[in-house]
């Protein structure tokens, strides 16, 4: 579940008592010395569990700009409980790590999933932001990168008396969501209130769906080192997200003069995604995680930045003896910023896991969330979960009951797009290599452009492989996708058309493409090449091979011209031209073609 | 349920009553018949006999003469108030008709977000706090011309039944400074009561808007759960929290609840039925009935309300009522709801729930007030709330955090609302087709008790909102109205107000305040004013 990090402490903070419960949040305003270390890790795993990297804190005390619209008695300084930076400097280990390498000196083999002895068991929970316009529960902007605080307003702030109001947008993409992943759509389902206090939270709960969500069961087929496998889902769920915190002074909690807390994010619309226990390797994880982000992707349900944190991914991790039927004891790791790093972390774990149990330290694999160190390639203790924490859910009697009618799901089933599991089927139909329809099925957005290329009559070889050559390599160099490049899809079939027809060559194609994906052909390819002079020859030397060559080609005529027979020029031309693929600059040919004539 | 419902029923008359027909020719609209304040303030800016300035300088003069005893206002902005009439005087002046309410000067509960006006919910921890917007009753009222004195005093975020849990000061009932005005919209009653406003806006969750009427002699209505949105109203229990108008009058209640009423889109559980014009028909309705305006209605005075633990004063006062209403050709019969009392536990697992949740967006981090020594996050979430939340509040929220508990949400939450659709469908059915059109029953088992006599004992407190809170659980409208007073020998030489309560059919109000209309003008209840009002 999402934000397992908070402690849960209720109402119950009117009195003394519930400080134990609060002494892993200290350390988010309050680097006490006396426990540094635990509490600098929890912390960061707070962080992480927000799907945000360290490197958030490039929001400074300035950036808190103006209170939001009219918010009056929002404290300027949000959370400035200017604490000293006692910690400062305070030793980096926590006590798992020494267990871990100690038990695992070897770097993992990515081959952890083969062991024989042993088999591991992987279940992801992935957190996607929702592409609607506004969040979920009021008309605020739902956009990343904003200045902080500034797409707020008393709702999503939390203010006495407000009230939430379901977006209908982010139930379509939900109910979109589940369709691609062959869920049952609930056509009630409710909503409650998962609390617990952080700063980050503004109303002290997150409105999210416990025991009725709108989307149950599902499956995902992932092919997998080129094998098919079937991944289930077990459920998806509607939340609100929390906002986000960011440390003024350093980098991290540690150093930090203060805290500063920024709502942009508070109430941005999540689909918590859950999947059954079905995957056995990182490489498994890796594959399920991309296919996922890809179906979501295709559908628009969301952008899928795993850096920006508009996806969220834990994964619980478990080893158990190889044909068990009893899973070990689950470890939850979080703080993956993209599929290749989850899957080293999930190797990692499972090595670490197999190592105790082979030395005999099995008691040593304890239910703790870990968090993947992606510098030194280990996970390390961020908390031990010391019982199950206790949300408190309960029905949330501010939004009546969820329905769904039959004609929104048919409406929303209508227009679904093609998926990737159907389009990868259809590239394979067209001759493609499953190489290929890999490559050209990983992102929407070269898919989309391989199709329409398609769609102006390309060919399918030839278009492919332009774009699996020299546009991907072009894309990787400027770093965007196939949906940034100036180039039309018409520019590019025309260039190919041009190749085809011998209009120009692949050289010459190959030359002039980085100004094309430039867009800089797109009224013309053609008239571009032309006027870029890439399709003449203005060599004199080369002209006049070119010339001798035909003149040498065609005695006959020579002769017949030096006889008087002047209008064979034109013939001597067409030769010419023909002869450079019409590449010959035609006035420095006829002067140099007119002055070889006269001998 | 259905069955017993049915067993509970008795035909004929009413034990121990005498059927009595009224036989008046004409009219039975008794001489003492109540004017509606609203109506006569309406009546007067309109024929320009006084102006808006004067009719809200009066009643700031009334509060600065009678407050600082009474004690009805947290907040009072008179500036606000005359801007307010002054751009009334000039919509006058430019020929403009007016409606209703315009120029009309009401008190607000002060759990009712006000723009720029302090809105405390009786809280220390509100202190400082000034909303940004309006609560949507508050805006519809600010576009109908009304005019706001300020902030009416209550129990901190509804929890009290006496207006002793505000955490500024206890609110005096204008009948009997020593008592209590009710609760928790004990400052909006008193201020009515006292003549400090024309009206109130008061909140009701399980009987605040009902027993503080009942306990200071006014008229009070809590609509049907989403007849008026809560968008502003500051949560305490959100199932069960509406806003209602506090009044002298049945009309002038019907005018306000014409003002608030309606549809949101600002809250998902506001009802897009229409709101009618619940004024328009009264005195007309009234009329047309003749000596017998209430004949084919049928009345169930519930059983479980009357007899033992009810002040026999109140159960007589009820039992007049009810003759009185089988005078205007009403037929009442006693009507059984056996889960009646579990609606108590029932409803206080609920709405202690729902705040324990609700309560906890006041951290001390966004606005509101934050201890200022905080060590660290810990000792700014339990510093802040220790110190700016009452004990009441804090009692609350420990029990409902409780029943929320893993290991308990069965045993109570999930429990609880079991019960609470039981006694939802007990009084729904009572109040079905070829049922009752009404509910009849006394609003508490005492009138108005002294200031301090319950304060210490939470238990006892919480029994006095006995035969309030099913009318919430139930999300029914129920309208409280004075129908008589407690002689003054039986309660220490001060006469007392007694109310009694009209339970109607969902979203009937205009049914339910032709009943309490009907009653109103023909009973004869002597139209006293409260001896500590200005206007004595």
């Amino acid at each position: 579940m999402h934000t397992t990090a908070c402690q849960r402490v209720g109402a119950s903070s009117t009195t003394t008592s519930i400080s134990p419960l609060l002494h892993a949040m200290n350390p988010m305003l309050a680097p006490i010395p006396f426990t540094a270390a635990a509490h600098k890790s929890a912390a960061a795993g707070r962080v992480a569990a927000r799907g945000l990297s360290a490197s958030a804190h490039q929001c400074s005390s300035a950036s808190t700009s103006a209170p939001p619209t009219g918010a009056a008695p929002l404290p300027r300084r949000a959370l400035r409980t200017a604490f000293g930076a006692a910690a400062a400097g305070a030793a980096h280990g926590v006590a798992c790590r020494a267990a871990a390498t100690a038990a695992a000196p070897a770097a993992p083999s990515p081959a952890t999933g083969a062991d024989v002895e042993y088999e591991a068991v992987i279940g992801i929970e992935c957190h996607v932001q929702l592409l609607t316009r506004t969040k979920a529960f009021c008309g605020c902007a739902s956009e990343f990168g904003s200045e902080p605080n500034s797409n707020v307003c008393p709702v999503c702030l939390g203010h006495p008396g407000t009230l939430p109001v379901l977006n209908a947008e982010m139930v379509t993409l939900a109910v979109r969501a589940g369709l691609a992943l062959g869920s049952d759509i609930a056509r009630v389902s409710k909503f409650d209130r998962k609390q617990y206090f952080y700063p980050d939270l503004p109303k002290g709960y997150q409105i999210s769906q416990y025991d009725e969500p709108i989307c149950s069961g599902g499956r995902l087929e992932v092919e997998v080192d080129g094998v098919m496998k079937s991944f289930g889902i077990i459920r998806a769920h509607l939340e609100e997200d929390a906002g986000k915190i960011v440390y003024a002074g350093a980098d991290r909690l540690s150093g930090a003069d203060y805290s500063l807390v920024d709502y942009n994010r508070a109430g941005v619309p999540l689909l918590e995604i859950v999947s059954a226990p079905d995957m056995r390797s990182g490489r498994d994880a890796a594959a399920y995680g991309e296919e996922l982000r890809r179906v979501l992707r295709t559908c628009g349900i969301t952008d899928g930045n795993m850096s920006e944190g508009s996806m969220r991914v834990d994964v619980n991790v478990s080893v158990m003896p190889r044909g068990s039927d009893v899973f070990g004891t689950r470890v939850e790791i979080k703080n993956m910023n993209s599929f290749s790093n989850m899957q080293k972390a999930i190797d990692f774990e499972i090595e670490r896991q197999v190592a105790l149990l082979r030395s005999g330290r099995g008691a040593e694999i304890v239910m703790e969330t870990r968090l993947w160190d992606e510098i030194k390639l280990v996970t390390n203790t961020m908390r031990k979960k010391e019982g199950l924490a206790d949300y408190r859910y309960f029905p949330e009697p501010d939004l009546p009951p969820l329905t769904v009618s039959e004609d929104f799901i048919a409406a929303i089933k209508a227009a679904m797009p093609e998926l990737p599991a159907a389009k990868r089927s259809r590239y394979q139909s067209l001759g493609l290599t499953r190489g290929d329809v890999a490559v050209l099925c990983d992102e929407t957005a070269t898919s989309d452009f391989f199709d329409a290329v398609l769609a102006l009559g390309a060919p399918v070889r030839q278009a492919a492989n332009w774009i699996q050559g020299d546009i991907m390599a072009y894309c990787k160099e400027k770093k965007c996708g196939m949906d940034g490049l100036g180039i039309t899809p018409a520019a590019l079939a025309d260039m190919i058309g041009l190749i085809e027809d011998s209009t120009i060559s692949g050289k010459i194609a190959k030359d002039v493409l980085p100004e094309l994906l430039e867009g800089k052909g797109n009224k013309g390819v053609r008239a571009y090449i032309e006027s870029r002079g890439m399709l003449q020859i203005s060599d004199t030397g080369a002209v006049e091979a070119m010339i001798e060559a035909v003149l040498a080609a065609n005695p006959k005529q020579l002769a017949e011209y030096r006889g008087g027979k002047t209008k064979l020029q034109g013939f001597f031309e067409g030769q010419v031209m023909k002869e450079s693929k019409g590449r010959v600059n035609p006035g420095l040919m006829k002067e140099v073609l007119l002055r070889k004539l006269q001998g | 349920m259905q069955a017993s419902i049915h067993n509970g029923l008795r035909s004929g008359s009413l034990r121990g009553l005498a059927f009595k027909q009224a036989r008046c020719k004409h009219t039975v609209v008794a001489a003492s018949a109540k004017q509606s304040v609203i109506r006569e303030i309406h009546e007067q800016l309109s024929a320009k006999k006084r102006s808006a300035v004067e009719v809200t300088q009066q009643y700031l003069d009334a509060i600065a003469k009678t407050d600082s005893t009474v004690c009805s206002y947290i907040t009072v902005d008179g500036e606000q108030a005359l801007a307010q009439a002054r751009a009334v005087d000039a919509r006058i002046a430019a020929g403009e008709t007016l409606g209703p309410l315009a120029g009309v000067p009401l008190a607000i509960k002060d759990n009712i977000c006000t723009s720029g006006t302090r809105t405390t919910a009786g809280s220390q921890i509100l202190r400082d706090y000034v909303p940004t917007f309006d609560a949507t009753a508050v805006s519809r009222l600010r576009g109908a011309g009304a005019v706001f004195l300020g902030k009416t005093n209550m129990d901190e975020f509804g929890m009290g039944s006496s207006t002793e849990n505000s955490s500024y000061k206890p609110t005096r009932n204008p009948w009997d400074a020593e008592r209590v005005p009710g609760g928790s919209s004990g400052g909006s009653a008193a201020a009515v009561a006292a003549h400090e406003c024309a009206a109130a806006l008061g909140s009701d969750t399980g009987g605040s808007i009902r027993q503080p009427a009942h306990f200071c002699g006014i008229v009070g209505l809590k609509p049907t759960y989403g007849r008026v949105s809560r968008y502003g109203l500051i949560s305490y229990a959100s199932s069960l929290d509406c806003i209602g108008p506090m009044a002298h009058t049945v009309e002038d209640a019907a005018l306000l609840l014409g003002g608030i009423a309606g549809g949101d889109s600002h809250d998902a559980t506001s009802s897009g039925r229409p709101a009618v014009d619940y004024a328009a028909g009264l005195a007309s309705g009234l009329a047309a009935g003749g000596s017998r305006p209430l004949a084919g209605k049928r009345i169930g005075l519930v059983a479980q309300t009357m007899g033992e633990g009810v002040a026999p004063a109140i159960d007589a006062a009820v039992r007049a009522a009810a003759r009185h209403l089988e005078s205007l050709g009403a037929t009442v019969e006693e009507v059984s709801l056996p889960t009646f009392g579990q609606g108590l536990p029932a409803y206080y697992v609920l709405a202690l729930s729902e705040a324990s949740s609700n309560l906890s967006r006041y951290d001390g981090v966004r606005y509101g007030a934050r201890s200022p020594a905080a060590a660290d996050l810990a000792a700014l979430f339990s510093g802040s709330r220790g110190e700016g939340l009452g004990g009441e509040v804090k009692r609350r929220i420990l029990m409902g955090t409780y029943a929320l508990s893993a290991g308990y949400y069965d045993a109570y939450y999930k429990r609880a609302q079991q019960v609470r659709t039981l006694v939802q469908q007990e009084m729904v059915a009572a109040l079905g087709a070829g049922r009752c059109d009404a509910l009849l029953s006394p609003v508490a088992p005492s009138a108005a008790y002294r200031l301090g006599e319950k304060s210490s004992d939470p238990l006892a407190m919480y029994k006095g909102d006995l035969m309030t809170v099913n009318v919430n659980l139930a999300g029914l409208p129920a309208l409280v109205l004075p129908t008589g007073f407690v002689p003054a020998s039986a309660e220490g030489g001060v006469e007392l107000p007694i109310g009694l309560q009209l339970v109607g059919r969902a979203f009937d109000e205009a049914g339910l305040l032709g009943l309490g209309y009907a009653y109103e003008q023909t009973a004869g209840v002597p139209a006293r004013t409260a001896p500590l009002a200005a206007v004595a």
